[in-house]
């Protein structure tokens, strides 16, 4: 392009730029080292001054750990609550040595040794970026002694906190289960954000299943906090949504009766409203105070509690198995009532013994002379057992399995409580799987009484009475009745699935069964006719005893224990009113000996004070 | 193509245009910047293999335009400038931000157009200066400063002051490049003194508020104040040689805002102290002065102003951000180049540079015609 030639000069274009360019280098140069000395005055001259300052001055994001929920008896009583309590609250951040740290105020406060190894697993368990708590209910003296020497404690600050606490104690232990601090496996399957204030998770029983309702969401605060770890002001607060509370089923009155009955037995008591599937009792005895372990019990409280030949930790009613014994034979008469090989009026030659055809040996009944012949009602009311081994071959090992099945024997009911027992009803598959033996015909009669390898809990027979007393229909159990929002105080009900667990060709054969059960109360040769009398209603029942082979492995006893634990166990399930049935009851009593004698009148007593709460209970001999 | 076949002696890195020792300088800032990054956002590694992965798409961008001579370059620059303009219009009508209007959104894919400006300014003035006289004549400046003004104005009304800044600032460096008298600088300058009270009533409030705090930020110290004041004891704290890496308690304690992005390099002054402070600044003048070497190198006039515009521009991010979080400069929304966590800036940047190498290695290319 000659014509802009004329009016440019690439090479003199060329030198002007490239002087600008070292021009620029040059004020570049200027700049940075503009930039090297602001940054040399702040990091070498005044060093020292930001370095105290970043000590400090710190703004620290804090978790506001939610409020747990409270838990309510039915009747509204408080079981489960939170209690101020103090403690001192270590930022472990901050503290270059920990166990110096703490060995000075262990001096000072006297705390226990349990305090200092639950603090250094929960330091372990957390990785040193939070703050962790010594220490538990301060005194107040513990507390004035600490704030007179408080300077010498950096990162160190009394913190209240909400405990955990059971008012009733033993009383609910088995259903409320308890708290504790939160251990390092527990922490790998939590949401760590949303544990970050909070120290203790539900371990057992209602705190273990409901653990995320009743947590609730953690709330945040950013706070100044000086060198000393003091709080100097609150900058910015996101308020922590409280954990709901719940209501159980379980009522207050009934719960503390059923342990009154069982005082001085080990045993367990369990009742539900067959109508809805809630639990109204559940005890379980001896019991313990969950309170021991909501701060982490201390180990000779624990090895108290572990080795006790009573077993108080043991959950009877949801976990203890038990040979049912004649309990089940209700079931049993309408098996063979649905399956044809039975009919109500049909009767059996009872002698007081029973052979298998082609066998020497002799089974007895209870009664040794015999109940002479004997139906279907009187069977159940005299709880004839020849009548029950011969229906029980007629119908076969199989078909009366696969029919007490239906009743939930032999599966965990699915309660809302951890760790539920399942039950044993064996039938041949069952023992060639575990046993890797055939079934034999003399079997089938031991498990027609309920013996044999026959074993159910308490909650499984309460469960099967309320499916008889409904005529087949089971709900669920279930000890939360309500979940309430206690801001807004908006209550949810959980549902539980009402479903038709047993079929029968006829209705007449509930109505025939129940009359028998019937008899066993309140006619004149029942087992248990003792326990009917002066009922203001009609109620059906069953007693039972079971023979034991052998005694658990792991207990040491003393040789009059031990023929006191030989002793049969006692058992009797129950339920009423008969024209409209509103409680079922299961009960037993290890060593109790007799179910009509021991057992019926616990039954009856629950009954009593839950169907007539006016009338003036006292237990009967 | 054919310069591959008549030269069969070159070496890979020429053969695709690429400046060797400016690469090896940028990779290694880049290292730096994961190094930090890690630190910087609480030992992230998902953080920085996304950065990386970032880096990766700039280097890819750095090669693109490296391939494109600056001949060829020369015929899109009008195109490129209309359509950021076209995009930036688009941006006050129907764009997406938070409490600014800056983005844009096709689908999924999000971006600032303002972003294409920081290199569609500079290569636009260079190319209207190109063929002028120069030093330039009041008149050329005048419609220089036009083209300059015009997105700047834009992108200040969305608002974006720390862009529009940088944005109007790589355009003036073409026109200081360029030869601009003096006198001219001088009356400008005065002109710029006399027009600032009105430049601070056209500001939004949070602008104004930046820059008093500032002057003064003792004023507000959990407000506006709170950035400043922090990270400047971030910074003190480290003293000399820092306290070590991954041991920043300030940046660890989650006080200190912004720490990954604008405020990475107070992270990086209180693990690495003075003593790094100053190995970093050194690795950033390796790609200034490689950078000022090919723009004093170049052959055509366009591609003296380009390069070192873009250095300028470079080097300004960093003074900056740095000036920012050393607390002698408002906090204006500047990231530190190649280091703060984000991908658009690190991919703007990557393409600069590539205009470098392309304007380099098209030199004898040039110098056969």
């Amino acid at each position: 392009m000659p014509g802009s030639v004329r009016f440019t000069n690439p090479e003199q274009s060329a030198r002007t730029i490239n002087l600008r360019i070292v021009i620029s280098a040059v004020i570049m140069v200027l700049m940075c080292g503009l930039l090297l000395s602001r940054l040399a005055y702040l990091q070498i001259v005044n060093a020292e001054y930001y370095t105290t300052l970043s000590q400090n001055n710190r703004v620290k994001v804090l978790p506001l750990a939610p409020p747990r929920g409270l838990i309510f008896s039915r009747d509204g009583t408080i079981v489960a609550e939170n209690r101020p309590s103090f403690v001192l609250a270590i930022d472990t951040a901050v503290i270059g040595d920990l166990h110096e740290t703490v060995a000075a105020l262990s001096g000072l406060l006297e705390l226990t040794q349990d305090d200092i190894d639950s603090f250094f697993a929960e330091v372990k368990s957390r990785g040193r970026v939070d703050e962790v708590a010594l220490g538990n209910n301060l005194s107040e003296t513990q507390l004035a002694r600490f704030a007179a020497q408080s300077h010498r404690f950096p990162g160190v600050r009394i913190d209240a906190r909400l405990t955990r606490y059971y008012p009733q104690t033993d009383l609910w232990a088995h259903v409320l289960g308890y708290v504790g601090r939160i251990n390092e496996q527990e922490l790998k399957s939590i949401d760590t954000a949303e544990y970050r204030g909070t120290s203790h998770i539900g371990k057992s029983g209602i705190e273990y299943t409901y653990e995320t309702i009743l947590h609730g969401s953690v709330g945040f605060q950013k706070v100044e906090i000086n060198a000393q770890g003091r709080i100097l002001r609150v900058l910015e607060r996101t308020l922590p949504e409280p954990g709901r509370d719940l209501y159980l089923t379980i009522d207050a009155g009934l719960q503390q009766l059923a342990f009154e009955l069982l005082a001085g037995n080990r045993g367990a008591i369990v009742a539900l409203d067959p109508l809805t599937g809630g639990v109204l009792a559940f005890a379980s005895n001896p019991s313990f105070n969950p309170n021991l372990f909501v701060n982490g019990i201390s180990s000779k409280d624990y090895a108290l509690l572990r080795d006790s030949p009573d077993r108080p930790l043991f959950n009877r009613a949801l976990q203890g198995q038990y040979p049912p014994g004649s309990t089940v034979k209700p079931l049993v008469a309408l098996a063979g009532l649905q399956n044809g090989v039975r009919t109500t009026g049909e009767e059996t030659w009872c002698p007081g013994w029973y052979r298998l055809p082609g066998e020497q040996r002799r089974y007895h009944d209870w009664q040794r002379q015999g109940h002479g012949h004997v139906n279907l009602i009187r069977a159940l009311a005299e709880s004839c057992d020849i009548y029950f081994y011969d229906l029980a071959r007629d119908l076969g090992i199989d078909t009366l399995s696969d029919f007490m099945r239906q009743f939930g024997l032999n599966s965990p009911t699915g309660i809302d409580l951890p760790g539920e027992a399942g039950g044993i009803f064996p039938n041949s598959e069952w023992k060639a799987r575990t046993r890797k033996q055939p079934w034999y015909p003399g079997e089938t009669l031991s498990v027609g009484i309920g013996q044999g390898f026959t074993l159910a809990t308490p909650l499984q027979l309460a469960f099967a009475t309320s499916i008889l007393a409904r005529h087949g229909v089971g709900i669920t159990p279930h000890v939360v009745g309500q979940i309430e929002d206690p801001l807004l105080h908006q209550a949810v009900e959980p549902e539980f699935v009402e479903r038709e667990m047993v079929s029968l060709d006829s209705d007449q054969y509930w109505t025939d069964v129940t009359h028998g059960m019937e008899e066993v109360v309140h006619g004149n040769r029942g087992t248990a006719r003792k326990v009917g009398q002066n009922a203001g209603y009609r109620f059906a029942g069953k007693s039972g005893t079971a023979q034991l082979f052998s005694l658990p492995q792991d207990v040491k006893l003393s040789p009059e224990e031990i023929s006191e634990r030989l002793r049969d166990h006692a058992l009797f399930v129950a339920f009423g009113p008969l024209e409209n049935p509103q409680i079922a009851v299961a009960v037993i009593v290890e060593n109790g000996v007799g179910g009509s004698s021991t057992a019926a009148p616990m039954a009856r007593a629950i009954m009593d004070q839950y169907l007539q709460p006016s009338r003036d209970v006292s237990l009967t001999d | 193509m054919s310069a591959l076949l008549i030269n069969p002696t070159k070496s890979i890195l020429e053969r695709m245009h690429l400046d060797g020792p400016l690469l090896g300088a940028i990779v290694l800032v880049c290292m730096f910047g994961l190094v930090v990054l890690y630190s910087a956002s609480g030992e992230s590694s998902d953080m920085v293999s996304r950065q990386a992965i970032r880096f990766g798409l700039g280097l890819v961008a750095m090669l693109v335009m490296a391939q494109i001579s600056p001949d060829r370059l020369l015929r899109w620059i009008p195109g490129m400038y209309a359509l950021g303009i076209a995009l930036l219009v688009l941006v006050a009508i129907i764009g997406i931000g938070r409490g600014s209007q800056r983005w844009l959104s096709f689908g999924p894919v999000q971006f600032q157009p303002s972003e294409i400006m920081k290199l569609a300014v500079p290569l636009m003035t260079a190319w209207y200066l190109r063929n002028r006289i120069l030093p330039p004549g009041l008149g050329t400046v005048a419609a220089a400063l036009i083209i300059i003004g015009l997105p700047a104005l834009l992108i200040f009304e969305q608002p974006d002051l720390g862009t529009a800044v940088l944005v109007t600032a790589a355009g003036i460096f073409v026109l200081f490049l360029s030869g601009v008298r003096w006198r001219l600088i001088g009356i400008a300058a005065g002109i710029m003194l006399a027009v600032l009270p009105a430049v601070w009533f056209l500001m939004h409030d949070y602008q104004r508020q930046r820059v008093l705090t500032m002057l003064d930020p003792q004023a507000d110290p959990l407000g506006a104040g709170y950035h400043s004041i922090q990270s400047v004891i971030a910074i003190g704290s480290g003293a000399t040689y820092g306290k070590g890496w991954l041991n920043g308690t300030q940046s660890h304690l989650e006080f200190l805002p912004e720490r990954h992005t604008d405020f990475i390099f107070a992270v990086y002054c209180e693990e690495f102290g003075f003593v790094g402070v100053v190995v970093l600044l050194l690795a950033y003048m390796l790609i200034i002065s490689r950078a000022f070497a090919i723009a004093m190198q170049a052959q055509t006039v366009f591609g003296r102003l380009i390069a070192g515009s873009i250095t300028m521009t470079f080097f300004i991010y960093i003074f900056v951000n740095m000036g920012m979080v050393a607390g002698v400069l408002p906090v204006v929304g500047v990231p530190l180049p190649l280091i703060s966590y984000g991908g658009t800036s690190a991919v703007t940047l990557m393409a600069g540079f590539g205009i470098l190498m392309s304007v380099h290695t098209h030199r004898r290319f040039n110098a056969a015609l």
